[in-house]
C-alpha cells in the first residue's frame, strides 16, 4: 500500500502550484482555476487521511463530497462575479481593478 | 370613639388641603367644604364635651385620651396626642360651634370677593390651628398649632393686602395698611413666642417631658419650685416662676396684653368675620387659656413670694384699664371693639393672677360669645354701610359734602342705624350689654361679677378697684358705641341708604345673641340669693372637678353685696353716663368729649402714643441695627472677602492657564496627533489596493510564523 506521506506530497506539490497560480496570474479566470487546484489539494488531503486513521467513519467522505459542492458553488459565483466586472471594465485584468485604493 | 379624637382638628385640615388642590375655582363647593367639615367638627367636640360634662370628675381625673410615640429624644421617646379633660372640653364647647357661625356668616359677607375661596380654605387652616392647640395633650404640639394659628392670622390681616387695584373698593392705602398690619402682627407676636419657646425649652431641660399631666403633675412642681436659679439683673427666683413668665411672654404676645398689644388694633385690617374669630373669639384668647392650662405652674410657688402670679395679675390689670381708656376715643367701630378685647383680656389675666381660675376660664368663655356677637354685628353695620354708599352714589347723592373723609368703619358717619337694620342692632346691643355686665340678664355680668368677687374676697384691694375703674368705662365706651351707631340721625348719605344684610349673617347674630345673653346663666354663683339655687354654680362645680384632679384647693365664696353692688353701679353708671353724653342730644362730627377732655383726649385718641414709641425706638433701632449689620457684613467684611476669593481666583487660574494648560497640555494633545498623522502618512504606502499583494504578505506572515512555530516547538 502507498505509504500516507506521499499523497500528503502529491497534495503539497498541488496546492503551492495553485497558490502560486493565485499569487502570480493576472487573469482573475486563471486566479479561479488556481483556486480550484488548492481546493482539490485539500480534497486529496481530506481523503488521505481519512482512508489511513478512520475509514470506518464516513464523516471524512462526506466532508470531501461538500468541499467539492463548495468548490462548484464557489466558481459559479466567481465567474458571474467576472462576467459583471468585464461588462464593466471591460476588462478581467485584477492589476487594473484597485477602487478601493486610498 | 376616643379615636376619633385626632378627627376634630383633622377634617379642616383636609377642607383646606382639597380646596387647595383641587376646589378653589368652585366658591361654593369650597364654602361648603370648610363648613361641613367644620360642622363635623363641631358635633365630634360636642360629643366629647359633653361627655365631659356629665361627667366631670371621671374626666377630670382620667382625660379621653389619644396618644401615640413620636420621635425618641434622648433618653426618653417623646409621646404627642391629644386629650379631653374639663378645661378643654369647655374650650370644646365653644370654639367649633363659634367657627362654624362665623364660616356661615362669611358665606354673606365675603360674597363677591375674587378669593372667596382662598378665604375659605385659610379659615379651615385656622380653625385646625385653634381645635388642635386645645385638643392638644403637651405644649410641644400646642405651640406648633399655636404658630398655625399664627401664621393664619398673618394671611388672614393681610387678606386685602394682595388685591389687584381696581379690582373692587378697596384702595391703595388700605392695601398698604393691610399689609403693615400683618406684618406687624406676625412680628409682634413672634417676641412673645419665642421668650416663650425659651421657657419651653428649659421647661423640657428641667423635666424631660412636655406633656401637661406629666410637668403638672405636683412631684413635678414641688420640684421646679424648690430648685433656686440666680440670674443676673433679675436675681434669684424657684425654676417654676422664671419658666411661668416665660411662658406667660407667649400669652401677652398672643393674647395682645400690654406691652405687645399694639397688633390687635391694627389687625382689625382684616375681614371682619377674621375678627370676630380670630381676634375677638378664639385665637387671642389662646393665651389665656395657655395659662390656665399651665396654672399650676404659676400657683406652686408660696404666695407672698409669688412673682410669676404677680406679674400676671399687674400685666392684667394694668391694660384691663389702659386699653379701655384708649377706646373711649376711637371712632373705627372695630378698633374700639379692638381694644375691648384687649381690656378683656387683661380682665382675664388679672383674675388668674390673683387666683381665680374658674372665674378666669368664665370670662374667657362669655367674652367668646359677645366679643364674637359684636364683631359680626360691626361686620354687618360695615357691609350695610358699603351698600349705603354704593347706592346713593347710583342715585345722584354722590356729592356729599363730608367733613371727613368716608371711611365705612367711621362711627361718625352713622347714626340712626337701629330702624334700617333692626336684626344687627337688637343682637350688637344684646352684646354690648353683654360687654358692658348690664345687671343680672347677661353673661358678662356674671363672668365679669365673678371676677371682681375673687378680687375683693382676696383681698386684692388694687386689682379690684382697677378693674372696677375699668368696668365703668368698658360700659362708656359700648354704651357710646351703641348710641353713635345705632341712635340718633344718620350723619351721611350712606347711613340714610343702609339697609339689613342677608340672613347667612344675620341668623348667626341672632344665635350668638342668645348665648351672650343666656349662656352666663351656667355661672350663676351657689351662694347668689333666689338665683343661686337654681343654677347652684354648675359652671364652677364643673371646673372645680378640674382642680381638684390638679390637686388645687378650691372653694365656693359666701355671698357679699359689696363687690356685686359696685359692680352694677359701674355698669349701669357707666351706660348711663354714656347716654348722658351721647344718646341724649344729637352728635355732630366732633366728639363732644374731644374739646373738654382736651390733652388726655388726644392722650387716648393716639393710643398713649404707644406705636409712635416704638417706632421711635425699637423699630428705628432695629433699622439702624439692620443696616449697621448690612454696612458691617457687605461692605466690610463679607464684600471684600468674596472680591478678595474672586481676584486671586482669577490671578490663579491665570498662572495655571499660561503653565499648566498652554506648556503642557496642549503639547501632549497636539504630539498625538502628530505622531497619528506620521504613521499614518507611512502606513499608507501598504494599502495598494491590489488582493494579490496582501495574499503575498499573508503568504510571507504565515511562513514566517511556522517557521517559528517549528523553530520554538
Amino acid at each position: 500500500m502507498i505509504p500516507l506521506s506521499w499523497f500528503l506530497a502529491v497534495s503539497a506539490i498541488l496546492f503551492v502550484i495553485g497558490f502560486f497560480g493565485v499569487l502570480s496570474r493576472r487573469n482573475a479566470i486563471a486566479i479561479l482555476m488556481g483556486i480550484e487546484l488548492m481546493l482539490n489539494a485539500v480534497n486529496i488531503n481530506v481523503l488521505a487521511f481519512w482512508r489511513y486513521t478512520q475509514p470506518e467513519n464516513p464523516a471524512g467522505l462526506v466532508w470531501a463530497i461538500i468541499v467539492i459542492t463548495v468548490a462548484a458553488a464557489e466558481a459559479a459565483v466567481g465567474l458571474a462575479l467576472f462576467i459583471a466586472l468585464y461588462r464593466l471594465r471591460t476588462t478581467v485584468n485584477i492589476d487594473e481593478v484597485d477602487l478601493l485604493k486610498g | 370613639m376616643d379615636g376619633l379624637l385626632f378627627l376634630i382638628p383633622a377634617l379642616p385640615f383636609l377642607a383646606f388641603v382639597l380646596i387647595v388642590l383641587f376646589t378653589n375655582q368652585d366658591q361654593k363647593v369650597s364654602a361648603g367644604l370648610t363648613i361641613g367639615a367644620t360642622a363635623v367638627s363641631w358635633l365630634l367636640g360636642w360629643y366629647f364635651a359633653f361627655r365631659a360634662f356629665f361627667d366631670p370628675h371621671g374626666v377630670a381625673e382620667e382625660p379621653i385620651r389619644l396618644s401615640i410615640p413620636w420621635f425618641p429624644g434622648g433618653y426618653s421617646i417623646f409621646y404627642t396626642g391629644f386629650q379631653v379633660d374639663v378645661l378643654t372640653a369647655v374650650m370644646l364647647f365653644m370654639v367649633p360651634f363659634l367657627c362654624f357661625l362665623i364660616f356661615v356668616y362669611s358665606v354673606g359677607y365675603m360674597e363677591g370677593d375674587p378669593r372667596f375661596s382662598r378665604f375659605f380654605a385659610y379659615l379651615a387652616l385656622f380653625a385646625t390651628g385653634m381645635l388642635g392647640f386645645i385638643l392638644a395633650d403637651n405644649l410641644l404640639l400646642a405651640f406648633i398649632f399655636w404658630e398655625l394659628m399664627g401664621v393664619c392670622s398673618y394671611l388672614l390681616i393681610g387678606f386685602w393686602s394682595f388685591r389687584k387695584p381696581g379690582e373692587t373698593h378697596i384702595d391703595h392705602a388700605q392695601v398698604k395698611r393691610a399689609r403693615a398690619a400683618s406684618i406687624k402682627a406676625f412680628i409682634t407676636t413672634r417676641v412673645g413666642d419665642t421668650i416663650m419657646l425659651a421657657g419651653m425649652v428649659l421647661l423640657y431641660a428641667m423635666t424631660g417631658s412636655l406633656r401637661w399631666s406629666e410637668i403638672l403633675a405636683p412631684e413635678t412642681l414641688e420640684k421646679l419650685a424648690d430648685k433656686i436659679v440666680s440670674m443676673p439683673v433679675f436675681g434669684v427666683a424657684p425654676w417654676a416662676t422664671v419658666l411661668a413668665i416665660l411662658i406667660f411672654w407667649g400669652a401677652i404676645g398672643k393674647s395682645a396684653q400690654f406691652p405687645l398689644h399694639v397688633w390687635l388694633p391694627d389687625a382689625m385690617e382684616g375681614p371682619t368675620p377674621v375678627s370676630a374669630l380670630i381676634h375677638a373669639a378664639t385665637m387671642v384668647s389662646a393665651g389665656v387659656y395657655l395659662i390656665i392650662r399651665t396654672f399650676p405652674l404659676f400657683h406652686v410657688v408660696a404666695e407672698g413670694s409669688n412673682s410669676a402670679m404677680w406679674f400676671v395679675a399687674f400685666i392684667g390689670t394694668f391694660t384691663a384699664l389702659f386699653a379701655a381708656t384708649i377706646g373711649i376715643a376711637q371712632f373705627d367701630i372695630k378698633r374700639v371693639l379692638a381694644y375691648s378685647t384687649i381690656s378683656q383680656l387683661g380682665y382675664m389675666f388679672a383674675a388668674l393672677g390673683i387666683g381665680a381660675y374658674i372665674a378666669a376660664a368664665f370670662h374667657l368663655l362669655m367674652h367668646a360669645f359677645f366679643k364674637a356677637l359684636l364683631f359680626l354685628g360691626s361686620g354687618s353695620v360695615i357691609h350695610a354701610m358699603h351698600h349705603g354708599h354704593h347706592v346713593s352714589h347710583e342715585h345722584g347723592h354722590g356729592h356729599e359734602e363730608l367733613p371727613i373723609e368716608f371711611n365705612p368703619n367711621d362711627m361718625r358717619l352713622m347714626g340712626g342705624l337701629l330702624n334700617k337694620m333692626p336684626r344687627t342692632a337688637w343682637t350688637f346691643i344684646a352684646g354690648g350689654l353683654s360687654l358692658s355686665g348690664f345687671p343680672l340678664i347677661t353673661a358678662g355680668f356674671w363672668s365679669k361679677d365673678e371676677i371682681l368677687a375673687d378680687a375683693w374676697h382676696g383681698g386684692h384691694m388694687i386689682v379690684f378697684w382697677t378693674l372696677a375703674i375699668a368696668a365703668f368705662v368698658t360700659a362708656f365706651y359700648t354704651g357710646r358705641q351703641i348710641f353713635m351707631v345705632f341712635f340718633g340721625q344718620p350723619r351721611s348719605e350712606a347711613a340714610k341708604h343702609a339697609h339689613e344684610s342677608p340672613n347667612s349673617m344675620t341668623v348667626p347674630l341672632v344665635i350668638l345673641a342668645v348665648f351672650a345673653i343666656a349662656a352666663g346663666w351656667v355661672g350663676i354663683p351657689e351662694t347668689f340669693p333666689g338665683l343661686g339655687a337654681v343654677v347652684r354654680g354648675w359652671f364652677q362645680s364643673l371646673m372645680g372637678a378640674q382642680l381638684e384632679a390638679l390637686h388645687l384647693e378650691h372653694e365656693t365664696l359666701p355671698f357679699n353685696a359689696a363687690p356685686l353692688l359696685i359692680s352694677m353701679t359701674m355698669a349701669v353708671g357707666g351706660l348711663f353716663v354714656a347716654w348722658l353724653i351721647y344718646g341724649r342730644k344729637p352728635l355732630g362730627y366732633e366728639d363732644p368729649l374731644a374739646r373738654p377732655l382736651g390733652g388726655l383726649w388726644q392722650a387716648w385718641h393716639n393710643k398713649y402714643w404707644v406705636d409712635e414709641l416704638y417706632q421711635a425706638t425699637v423699630v428705628a433701632f432695629a433699622k439702624w441695627l439692620a443696616h449697621f449689620l448690612y454696612n458691617f457684613d457687605d461692605r466690610w467684611v463679607i464684600d471684600p472677602i468674596v472680591d478678595g476669593v474672586g481676584r486671586y481666583g482669577r490671578r490663579f487660574a491665570g498662572a495655571v492657564r499660561r503653565f499648566i494648560d498652554e506648556q503642557i497640555i496642549d503639547r501632549i494633545v497636539n504630539g498625538t496627533a502628530w505622531v497619528s498623522n506620521v504613521l499614518g502618512e507611512f502606513l499608507r504606502q501598504i494599502q495598494t489596493g491590489q488582493a494579490q499583494n496582501y495574499l503575498l504578505a499573508i503568504l510571507i506572515t504565515v511562513t514566517v510564523l511556522i517557521v517559528l512555530g517549528i523553530g520554538v516547538g
